[in-house]
């Protein structure tokens, strides 16, 4: 395994004590033990539920009827397609904010704000025990006709405006305030990957900034990059409270239509068969993403290099 | 310009696009906190007149203390379970070599990239085929499935500084598993199950689309919230988002406090 960091191998010197690690089973698996059998019972089973569900008749509650596609062809052939295209759309174009919202402050952090960084790191994490909720509620006191923004610029400028609120733009407002730390964190970690004698190099030998930047900077940043934009790609695609709170109805997710189907529809198994759908596109992206990266890597060089 | 300004020009721009980001991020929490000390029952600004009224209902109002109680009790149980839990599977995902680990490593990360709503309404589901009627207990296990994996995410960070040759050591004195675990590994891996803990109270604490599938007929904090902003809204919306987030950032303080307590406790 190429994937073995230095203490591992360490640890490794430990097989030459062959009487008491002779086990049944590994201490490593034995100490995954727990975990394992509880994801097993609450994540997999359900799982495999909703897959089961999926292939039930329409409107049942029991998973003991004969298997049919219907839903699956119902889903087709209905408009949740659209759901699913606007919420890709929405997902994307998020992404795409997120990428370049971030970049200058991820360069800030891992390059030139020296200590000020770590306060910098905190003062972004805290939002994130904030209940979702309560944030976006925020965003509507701020942004709703008479709130904060409008009712301010009316009573300090004289100026009227029109709400923003419960549109599109609103929505998108919401999934990058929300997912933003996802997307700058792993950037972070990417531009810091980028050795300042290269980039420094690059200048000497008569490069812009524009050249270092997309020759050398973003291409060497670029695992940190993709793995925030994954991440927030799929947390967006999944996501029901922003277009809830902030959209109004105007745009009706794929979340929300899973949600619908489950609760208001009654109808258990088109909304496994749209589960089934968005987890498989998402389960996807996600494996191959952490199929890709070097977890031992990322997450024990954290400590070493500082 | 010459290279030295035009570098000055872009620090600048940066630190301000920096600054930027930090009001974007901390606005609306301010209009949360702005909205629970007007006295109007709807909303508007400049606020007319400021008043406390609606914290005084709010702690009198028997409902909220309701909210607060079954908040407070799942996310106390997700915390505690979790912990336990996490730091084995955290020993597993960092510190052992063993043959599943890769493949372990990537499927305990599953749940946390999972739809939280998603995984709520399969949770739904599967407690109703088991014939489990749901109540805030099994918003606990729904809360777990994904904050277990966060937290062996952030003691495994802790895990992977650890140095084995330390558990090497008390073998080869003669020490147990059992007291090696206990007298090496868990004090070493201490501040890691510390902020693990405090990530899964808050995280719990705060999580709405898990709660929303989950708790029956029992509400949290954030469900009720969330209720009253679709319909029938009222001004302890504000208040009791003031109120939880005030007591988040109360629970931070005191977990930050204790971790430089700590720091400096092990530094001597």
């Amino acid at each position: 395994m190429s994937t073995i960091s230095e203490p591992m191998t360490a640890g490794g010197t430990r097989a030459a004590r062959p009487a008491r690690r002779r086990r049944l089973i590994s201490p490593g698996l034995l100490a995954a033990l727990p975990v394992i059998v509880f994801l097993l019972l609450a994540f997999a089973a359900p799982l495999l539920a909703v897959l089961g569900y999926s292939f039930m008749p329409e409107k049942t509650f029991e998973l003991t009827q004969a298997p049919t596609l219907e839903n699956y062809l119902s889903v087709f052939s209905n408009s949740y397609y659209l759901s699913f295209g606007k919420s890709l759309g929405l997902a994307l174009v998020t992404v795409l904010l997120l990428m370049v919202i971030s970049w200058p402050i991820a360069y800030g952090m891992a390059k030139l704000f020296g200590r000020a960084a770590n306060f910098l790191t905190l003062a972004i994490i805290i939002p994130l025990f904030v209940s979702e909720n309560i944030r976006l509620f925020g965003w509507v006191l701020f942004l709703i006709k008479g709130g904060v923004l409008l009712g301010g610029l009316k009573a300090w400028l004289g100026i009227d405006g029109e709400s923003m609120l419960y549109d599109v733009p609103a929505i998108v407002l919401g999934l990058v305030y929300v997912y933003l730390p996802f997307a700058l964190f792993p950037m972070v970690l990417g531009i810091s990957m980028v050795p300042r004698e290269v980039t420094e190099a690059a200048f000497d030998m008569g490069a812009t900034r524009w050249q270092v930047f997309r020759e050398v900077e973003l291409p060497l940043a670029m695992p940190g990059i993709l793995i925030g934009g994954l991440l927030t790609f799929i947390l967006s695609l999944g996501s029901l409270a922003e277009s809830k709170i902030l959209g109004g109805q105007a745009v009706i997710m794929i979340a929300d239509e899973i949600e619908t189907a489950f609760t208001f529809g009654q109808n258990w198994p088109l909304g496994a068969a749209l589960s089934v759908l968005l987890i498989l596109f998402s389960g996807t992206l996600v494996l191959t993403l952490l199929n890709w990266i070097d977890l031992d890597k990322i997450l024990g060089r954290g400590k070493g290099s500082e | 310009m010459t290279e030295r300004q035009k570098k000055k020009v872009t620090h600048g721009l940066i630190v301000t696009w920096t600054a930027a980001l930090l009001v974007f991020l901390y606005l609306p929490i301010l209009c949360v906190a702005l909205a629970s000390f007007s006295k109007a029952r709807y909303f508007r600004f400049p606020i007319p007149r400021y008043d406390t009224g609606w914290y005084e209902k709010a702690f009198e109002s028997l409902t909220v203390r309701d909210l607060m109680g079954t908040s407070l009790s799942i996310a106390l149980l997700v915390a505690l379970i979790s912990v336990v839990l996490a730091f084995f599977g955290a020993l597993a995902f960092a510190r052992f070599d063993w043959r599943g680990r890769r493949i372990y490593q990537r499927l305990v990360l599953l749940p946390i990239f999972f739809p939280q709503a998603v995984l709520g309404l399969a949770l739904l589901i599967w407690f109703s085929t088991v014939g489990i009627i749901p109540d805030w207990r099994t918003a606990v296990i729904a809360h777990l499935v994904w904050i277990v994996p966060i937290v062996t995410l952030v003691i495994s960070i802790q895990a992977y500084s650890f140095d084995p040759a330390l558990e090497e050591a008390a073998f080869d004195l003669g020490a147990t598993r059992w007291q090696t675990l206990k007298e090496v590994t868990l004090p070493v891996l201490w501040p890691g199950v510390v902020s693990g803990a405090l990530f899964a109270f808050l995280l719990s604490w705060g999580n709405f689309p898990l709660s929303l599938f989950t708790t029956g007929a029992d509400q949290t904090v954030p469900e009720w919230l969330y209720a009253k902003m679709v319909s029938g809204y009222t001004p302890l919306v504000p208040t009791l988002g003031a109120l939880t987030t005030a007591g988040a950032a109360g629970v931070l303080l005191v977990g930050y406090l204790s971790w430089v307590f700590m720091r400096r406790a092990q530094g001597r």
